[in-house]
């Protein structure tokens, strides 16, 4: 039998050429995301200030960061704002969803009315709920203007109750995404499922309660993972709406870690509160993403 | 209640109905106000708001804070308006949305199409990198941007936002593709078509709705970020959102609410815009970005 | 050496082997079906052929050249896929000649070859139109069309009719066949449908878990299957296997079998060897059709004998009505003609053409050579 040479030519290009084409992409996330994480790992090891320095000073900026009041005060308004955000948003959407999917009339208007909002930047949102939360020009004022003289609502000024705000405005924002994952996962419910359990004789109530948000847990989690990753990235939404204040009754790690690494010139610990960020975040999105992708297989 | 009409699985008594529709109505009002004050508050001369009802329609209807937002209001130092930020966006947006769309379609279809070894992990350390917190990459990212010499300008933007964007791209192509049949670009080979003829001739003619669906992804994502627009190009070269936040929170002479608004809404509006036109497709997006990996 | 040569071929996936040395040489215009169970490896085998997976060793050589290595469009060959693969956003007509156009040939040309098998196929007022617009039975000849086009050396299916309705695939299986006969080309069929692999083929590789069980005409493969796997695989309904002793009787071998009422039935075998099992246990197959009414049995058998047993459940199919009764301590299946009167819970007289019996070793499952 003729031997043809060991592989074509045309096969070894096939070959190759899939991994070239993919390298550009893998080189970027590689350095520009791993790199990257490794480099601020590396500097919040540092004593860095203005500008990346390169002496060790082992765990000096965790420990240093740990005994801010700064970053303890931001610690606790994210654990505040991330459970009112998370479960808030939750019950609405879940709320939402599952009145629109009682054959609702009009719900072709309705839907996107709630969705809008996640189309807008949260710099938009902010300037809007800034003014419309001030006590002087905006609802406070207008109840005044009412007749209702006795209206006070001036969280956005008050240091206890400015981080509810920004709950506010954030369940505004994405509670409509989480009313669009439940829909979804309800429209993916077997019919035959639902009928049965009527045909069971199971009440409305307990046909939601015993089968139905039982079978919608996969959007619960995605739901749970989105909205924490969410939670502990808002930077955006705070600038915007409080600045961080009253004072620091706004302050997340997010803006923590931006004026200590920016204005403040303590790059060392911004890198390291940033470290804390991503281990969270990672805590959370790995395990989630490693049972999304072994599924796959 | 029997009625033929009523063909949906779960039945409900009239009581529920009413109560589930002025639910429904109340929740749509929470989430059209917002809207509504900065649309109505950015047509009304600033006295109006001042002085009068935030709720209210406007006694004079006037464009001027429009026209104030759009090309005179105190940006930062200068009174440009919102207009020349506005341009950096549309030059930062176009660039960054088509490179990591291309990058993202081609490596979704290499990632379901041509998988080797390893190429899962490839793809979760991708997919990792959409969710991590953008602080963790800020301090180099502006080292590489002064290096590179970008720093402050829409380039560097492009750059960043590429970078940043690829991993949702390819989880939408990938998924996808992952769907496309396998045997169709069997077929292909066996006609002899390679790579790039695959992906040109049978791939990418099939790709219209992730295209699209892609495309508003990154629009969107890109148009409202904030993070990096303040850390890497704050002075002219700033994005429309880093304007908007400039102008509302500059803290020279009278608060004008009604330009805020003004601006505000003209920062809102591509987006807005994509939204009506094509809102199913942003659905599937945030659907496809949340839901399945 | 054939025209097709597969020679010691296996394939391991890291350190599972999935296919294990297979060796079959095709002639030039044979039809060779690879048939078998999901999982046995076959479309494996196919796509080796095609150059779509590695080789792990052994060598695949096509009209005297060895294609290991070679790219799938290098080989010469032309495929037909399950789901047809026709590209959905090209016309049937470009479909058809997308494989012409990579491999540069000019247009005119083009346009001549796929007028000349559309003509073949009969779907020249389908040219224009696309996928999606095309009933089951069009894309099966569309894809049919494409793989034609190319005047390959080898065609290889993959299970092309599995995604039709049952009367369709009849009608395109005997399409399948009329092409062959006519344009005498050399094809490597897959399909799980033993109906299929029995109809169309000139020989059959019967595979199961990553082995070649036996390779053979479609009459060797029905009448002396290799094993027990390929006996009760081919055929439908399968062949009856029974738990058996040897006995001798008249110094001829019985198969000695317990029967419904549990009396002893004795049955000489047509294979003398049988006396080598003397006192052994065997498993015994009959295939339905030859255990029938005494009518309906073979008369060219010279070794047909008579069995009375108790019916258990009669099931009338039209042309036959199939009857079920225990012997061997098993559900024995037996074809008898239509009209004859049984029901349920009756004796009856069957008669057993013994001259299609199989024996198999129990042990090794393998048929007992006679």
């Amino acid at each position: 039998m003729a031997r043809a040479g060991d592989v074509d030519f045309k096969t070894k290009l096939q070959h190759w050429i899939p991994k070239v084409v993919l390298s550009p992409s893998l080189a970027l996330v590689l350095l520009f995301v791993y790199g990257f994480i490794l480099f601020t790992v590396y500097l919040s090891f540092t004593d860095s200030r203005i500008l990346p320095s390169y002496g060790w000073v082992g765990l000096e900026n965790y420990s240093k960061l740990w005994r801010l009041s700064h970053w303890e005060t931001s610690l606790k308004n994210l654990g505040v704002y991330a459970v009112l955000y998370i479960s808030i948003s939750t019950v609405v959407g879940l709320t939402l969803a599952i009145f629109l999917d009682q054959k609702i009339r009009g719900e072709g208007i309705l839907r996107p009315i709630y969705l809008y909002p996640m189309a807008l930047s949260f710099i938009v949102t902010g300037t809007a709920w800034k003014w419309f939360l001030d006590p002087g020009i905006g609802l406070e004022h207008t109840m005044h203007l009412w007749g209702w003289e006795s209206f006070e609502f001036n969280w956005i000024k008050d240091r206890d109750f400015a981080i509810y705000t920004v709950v506010i405005a954030a369940v505004w924002q994405s509670s409509g995404f989480v009313m669009a994952m439940f829909l979804a996962g309800l429209r993916g419910i077997d019919s035959e499922i639902m009928k049965a359990a009527q045909i069971d004789g199971a009440s409305n109530w307990n046909l939601y309660r015993r089968i139905v948000i039982p079978l919608l847990r996969p959007a619960f989690l995605s739901a749970f993972v989105i909205l924490s990753h969410l939670a502990i990235k808002s930077y955006d939404l705070v600038i915007a709406l409080t600045g961080g204040g009253p004072g620091r009754a706004t302050e997340l790690p997010a803006t923590f870690m931006y004026s200590y690494t920016f204005t403040r010139n303590q790059m060392g610990i911004g890198a390291s509160s940033a470290v804390i960020m991503l281990m969270t975040i990672a805590a959370i999105m790995i395990p989630y993403l490693y049972a999304e992708l072994k599924e796959d297989k | 209640m029997m009625s033929a009409a009523q063909s949906q699985s779960v039945r409900t008594g009239r009581i529920t109905r009413t109560f589930i529709y002025v639910f429904l109505l109340v929740a749509s009002l929470f989430y059209l106000l917002p809207f509504f004050i900065m649309l109505v508050n950015s047509v009304k001369p600033l006295s109006e708001i001042t002085g009068g009802n935030m709720m209210a329609l406007p006694q004079v209807f006037t464009l001027e804070p429009w026209a104030a937002a759009w090309s005179s209001a105190q940006v930062g130092v200068e009174p440009t308006g919102l207009r020349p930020y506005f341009w950096n966006s549309i030059k930062m947006v176009v660039p960054a949305v088509f490179i990591s769309t291309v990058l993202g379609a081609l490596n979704g279809y290499i990632l379901t199409k041509w998988r080797f070894r390893g190429d899962t992990i490839l793809f979760g350390l991708m997919l990792f990198s959409c969710f991590i917190p953008f602080q963790i990459v800020l301090i180099p990212m502006a080292r590489i941007l002064g290096i590179l010499g970008l720093s402050g300008s829409t380039y560097g933007l492009i750059l960043v936002h590429v970078v940043y964007g690829i991993g949702f791209s390819t989880l939408y192509f990938r998924n996808y593709y992952a769907a496309f049949p396998t045997e169709l670009v069997r077929a292909a080979q066996i006609d002899g078509a390679g790579f790039f003829q695959i992906f040109r001739r049978i791939m990418l003619p099939s790709s219209g709705p992730i295209i699209v669906v892609c495309v508003i992804w990154q629009f969107t994502n890109i148009w409202n970020d904030f993070l990096f627009g303040a850390s890497f190009a704050s002075g002219s070269g700033a994005p429309m959102t880093v304007a908007l936040n400039n102008l509302v929170q500059s803290s020279t002479g009278v608060k004008e609410y009604n330009v805020h608004f003004a601006g505000a809404i003209l920062a809102a509006l591509p987006t807005l815009l994509v939204y009506i036109v094509a809102g199913r497709f942003f659905v599937r997006g945030l659907m496809a970005g949340s839901v399945k990996g | 050496m054939g025209f097709l040569d597969i020679n010691n071929v296996t394939k391991s996936y890291g350190a599972v082997e999935v296919l294990h040395k297979v060796d079959i040489a095709v002639e030039e215009g044979e039809f060779l079906v690879l048939v078998g169970p999901s999982g046995c490896g076959k479309s494996t085998l196919l796509n080796m052929i095609a150059g779509l997976e590695d080789i792990t060793s052994g060598e695949i050589g096509i009209n005297g050249r060895v294609v290991n290595g070679v790219h799938p469009s290098n080989r010469n060959i032309a495929m037909v896929f399950q789901s047809y693969a026709l590209y959905p956003n090209m016309t049937v007509g470009q479909n058809i000649t997308f494989g012409l156009e990579m491999h540069g040939v000019p247009k005119p040309e083009r346009d001549k070859a796929m007028n000349d098998v559309a003509k073949l196929l009969q779907i020249e007022q389908l040219l224009d139109r696309k996928p999606g617009q095309l009933s089951g039975g069009q894309r099966q000849r569309v894809a049919m069309g494409r793989a034609l086009v190319r005047d390959p050396d080898v065609f290889l299916f993959d299970e092309p009719l599995s995604n039709l309705d049952a009367k369709l695939r009849v009608d395109m299986r005997t399409e399948i066949k009329k092409l062959h006969e006519k344009l005498k080309t050399t094809i490597v069929y897959v399909t799980h449908d033993q109906i299929e692999a029995m109809t169309l083929s000139t020989r059959i590789a019967v595979m199961y878990e990553g082995y070649v069980q036996q390779l053979g005409t479609p009459k060797e493969i029905y009448d002396t299957p290799a094993n027990l796997f390929v006996a009760t695989f081919m055929g439908s309904p399968a062949m009856n296997i029974m738990n058996a002793k040897v006995v001798m009787k008249d110094g001829r071998p019985h198969a000695s079998l317990v029967t419904s009422e549990g009396g002893e039935a004795l049955l000489p075998f047509s294979q003398d060897n049988m006396s080598e099992w003397d006192d052994k246990e065997v498993l015994l197959g009959i295939r339905p059709e030859a255990i029938t009414d005494p009518d309906g049995a073979d008369r060219k058998s010279s070794n047909v004998v008579a069995l009375e047993n108790r019916i258990i459940v009669t099931e009338p199919a039209g042309s036959d009505t199939f009857v079920t009764t225990n012997l061997g301590g098993k559900d024995v299946i037996s074809r008898l003609r239509a009209d004859v009167p049984v029901s349920a819970g009756e004796m009856f007289g069957f008669a057993v053409n013994m001259e299609k019996a199989v024996a198999f070793d129990p042990a090794t499952e393998k048929r007992i050579e006679g």
